[in-house]
C-alpha cells in the first residue's frame, strides 16, 4: 500500500486544500493518471500520481487544508489486488485507518456497479461524475460536461458519451471559468516570486531583431488547405525553435538550487499565459524539443485553455526548465523578462510589426519580431547567451525543418 | 440560419472567450482584439468554434474581415448565402 500525498507545488507552498477526488475507491489509476484537484495560491491544480494501482481509501475530508506532505489517499499497489468490493463512497474517514489484510493475487477484480459521488458543488462550479478519460476529452473540446447525459455506471459520463455529445450537439457555452481562479492570491504568488527572482538573480539581458516573414509565408500556405483545428500558430514555432536552440546550449535549460546549477536533459518550457483579469501562469509545455510541430500546438491549446480555466496540472508547476513569454499580436516590440526561479533563462517574443529590412541588397517591407533573452550570471554569461538567442533565429529561417 | 442566430452564436462563442464582456455594447466597427482582449489563441478558438456550429470554413487569410462586429456578421451573412444558394 502506498500513500499519496499532498505534494509541494514550488518552494513557497506550505498547504493546499483538497477541493475535489478524480477517482473513486476502487479505481485503477497509472502513473500520471489525475487524482485529486487541489487549490493553492496559484490557482486549482490537478494532482497526478506516480504510483499505478487500485485507489484504496481516502484519507481527507474535502474542503480540508493540510500541510504539504500529509497523505491524501492509500494506494494498492499491483500485487496487493483485492478482492472486487461494491465500494459504497466511504464517509469521511478517519484515522487511524485498518490495514486491509493482503489476500493472495487473485484475477483482476471485477468491478461491481459503484455508487457514484453525488456532483459536487463546489462555489459557483458543480462538477458532473465523469471518467478521468472522458473528462480530458470534454476538457479537449471545450464542452461542458453538466450538459451531458452519462450512460455509465450510476449515470457516470463515460467517453463515449462525450464522444457522441462532440459529434451530436454544439459546443454549449462554459462560462465559469474564471470563478476558478483567485486573482489575488495569484498576484501574490507572482509578486513572491519575482521579488526573490530581482533579489537573489544577477540577470543579463539581451535582444535580437529577427525578419519571420519565412514563418509566416510557410504558416500561411500550410494553414489554407487546413480547417481550424489543424492550424498551427506562430507562437507554437517560437517555441519549438527555442527548444531546439536549447539542445546546443543546454546551459540555460534547469534549475540553480542551493548554490549550484543543476542542468535538465529534459526540455520542459514554461509558457506564460495570461488569464483574464490580472493573472499570469507559466505551466510547462512537457518535452517540447521532441513533438512534432502539430503535436505542440495541440498541447500548447490544451495548456492554455486548461491555464485559463484554472486546470493546471501539478507536474505542469513543478518541473518547467525555462520560460517563454510572448506578447502575441498586440501591445509592444520588446519585452524584457524576469526569471523565475529556481529556473536561469526567459525568452521573451515581442510584437510582430512591419518594418523595412534589407534583403540580398534591397529593401523591402518585413515581419520583424524582438527576441529577448534573460539570463542568469550565475551559470552564464552574455556571449553564451547571445549565441543562443542568435540560434533561435537562425532556427526561425527555416521554419519547414522545426 | 437566420442573422439573428449569427449574432447569437457570435456572441455566445465571444462570450466563451471574455465571459465578462458585454459583447451587445461593443461598438460594432471597433477591433474586437482590442475591445475585449482577445489574442491569437482565443481568436482561433473562436474561429474553430464557429467552423463547428454554423459550418462555415474561415481561412486564416481571411481572419481581418472578422476584426469587427459589423465585417464579422457581413462575411459570416455572405458566406451563409452563398453556401446556401
Amino acid at each position: 500500500m502506498t500513500e499519496f500525498h499532498m505534494p509541494s507545488l514550488g518552494a513557497d507552498m506550505e498547504a493546499g486544500t483538497l477541493v475535489e477526488w478524480l477517482v473513486k475507491p476502487g479505481d485503477q489509476v497509472k502513473r500520471g493518471d489525475l487524482i485529486a484537484v487541489v487549490e493553492t495560491q496559484k490557482g486549482a491544480i490537478e494532482i497526478e500520481t506516480f504510483q499505478a494501482g487500485q485507489i484504496d481509501k481516502f484519507l481527507v475530508d474535502l474542503h480540508s487544508k493540510v500541510p504539504v506532505g500529509t497523505p491524501l489517499a492509500l494506494i494498492r499497489t499491483e500485487g496487493e489486488a483485492k478482492a472486487a468490493t461494491a465500494a459504497p463512497l466511504p464517509p469521511p474517514v478517519e484515522l487511524p485507518v485498518a490495514p486491509a489484510p493482503s489476500p493472495p493475487p487473485t484475477p483482476p477484480p471485477i468491478p461491481a456497479v459503484k455508487p457514484l459521488p453525488p456532483p459536487i458543488a463546489r462555489g459557483v462550479a458543480a462538477r458532473a461524475a465523469a471518467s478521468p478519460a472522458a473528462r480530458r476529452l470534454a476538457e479537449e473540446h471545450g464542452i461542458d460536461l453538466l450538459a451531458i447525459t452519462g450512460s455509465g455506471p450510476g449515470g457516470a459520463i463515460v467517453f463515449a458519451d462525450v464522444e457522441r455529445h462532440r459529434g451530436a450537439a454544439p459546443p454549449p457555452t462554459e462560462k465559469k471559468r474564471v470563478a476558478w481562479l483567485d486573482l489575488a492570491a495569484m498576484r501574490t504568488a507572482i509578486a513572491a516570486a519575482m521579488a526573490r527572482s530581482k533579489r537573489e538573480i544577477p540577470h543579463y539581458y539581451l535582444g535580437h531583431q529577427v525578419d519571420i516573414t519565412p514563418c509566416e509565408r510557410w504558416l500561411a500556405q500550410r494553414n489554407a488547405a487546413l480547417p481550424p483545428d489543424s492550424r498551427l500558430l506562430i507562437g507554437a514555432l517560437a517555441l519549438k525553435a527555442v527548444a531546439l536552440a536549447i539542445r546546443r546550449f543546454p546551459a540555460v535549460n534547469g534549475f540553480y538550487r542551493d548554490n549550484k546549477f543543476e542542468p535538465s536533459t529534459a526540455v520542459h518550457i514554461g509558457v506564460a499565459i495570461a488569464i483574464r483579469g490580472g493573472g499570469l501562469a507559466a505551466p510547462a509545455l512537457h518535452d517540447a524539443d521532441q513533438m512534432p510541430l502539430d503535436q505542440l500546438m495541440s498541447g500548447l491549446r490544451d495548456l492554455v485553455q486548461r491555464t485559463r480555466a484554472g486546470r493546471i496540472r501539478s507536474s505542469e508547476l513543478s518541473d518547467p526548465t525555462i520560460t517563454v513569454s510572448s506578447l502575441g499580436e498586440r501591445g509592444v516590440e520588446t519585452l524584457y523578462g524576469i526569471i523565475y526561479p529556481p529556473q536561469v533563462a526567459i525568452v521573451g517574443f515581442g510584437k510582430v510589426v512591419t518594418r523595412p529590412w534589407v534583403v540580398d541588397g534591397t529593401i523591402g517591407p518585413r515581419s520583424v519580431v524582438t527576441m529577448t533573452l534573460a539570463g542568469d550570471h550565475r551559470v552564464t554569461d552574455g556571449h553564451m547567451g547571445a549565441l543562443f538567442l542568435a540560434e533561435i533565429g537562425k532556427l526561425l529561417q527555416e521554419p519547414e525543418k522545426l | 440560419m437566420s442573422e439573428i442566430n449569427i449574432r447569437k452564436v457570435v456572441e455566445e462563442e465571444l462570450n466563451n472567450i471574455a465571459p465578462e464582456a458585454n459583447i451587445a455594447a461593443v461598438d460594432p466597427a471597433a477591433d474586437l482584439r482590442e475591445a475585449i482582449d482577445i489574442d491569437s489563441m482565443d481568436f482561433l478558438n473562436f474561429v474553430t468554434a464557429l467552423n463547428h456550429r454554423i459550418g462555415i470554413d474561415i481561412p486564416e487569410i481571411d481572419y481581418p474581415k472578422l476584426f469587427t462586429l459589423s465585417g464579422m456578421m457581413a462575411y459570416l451573412e455572405a458566406k451563409l448565402k452563398a453556401a446556401n444558394s
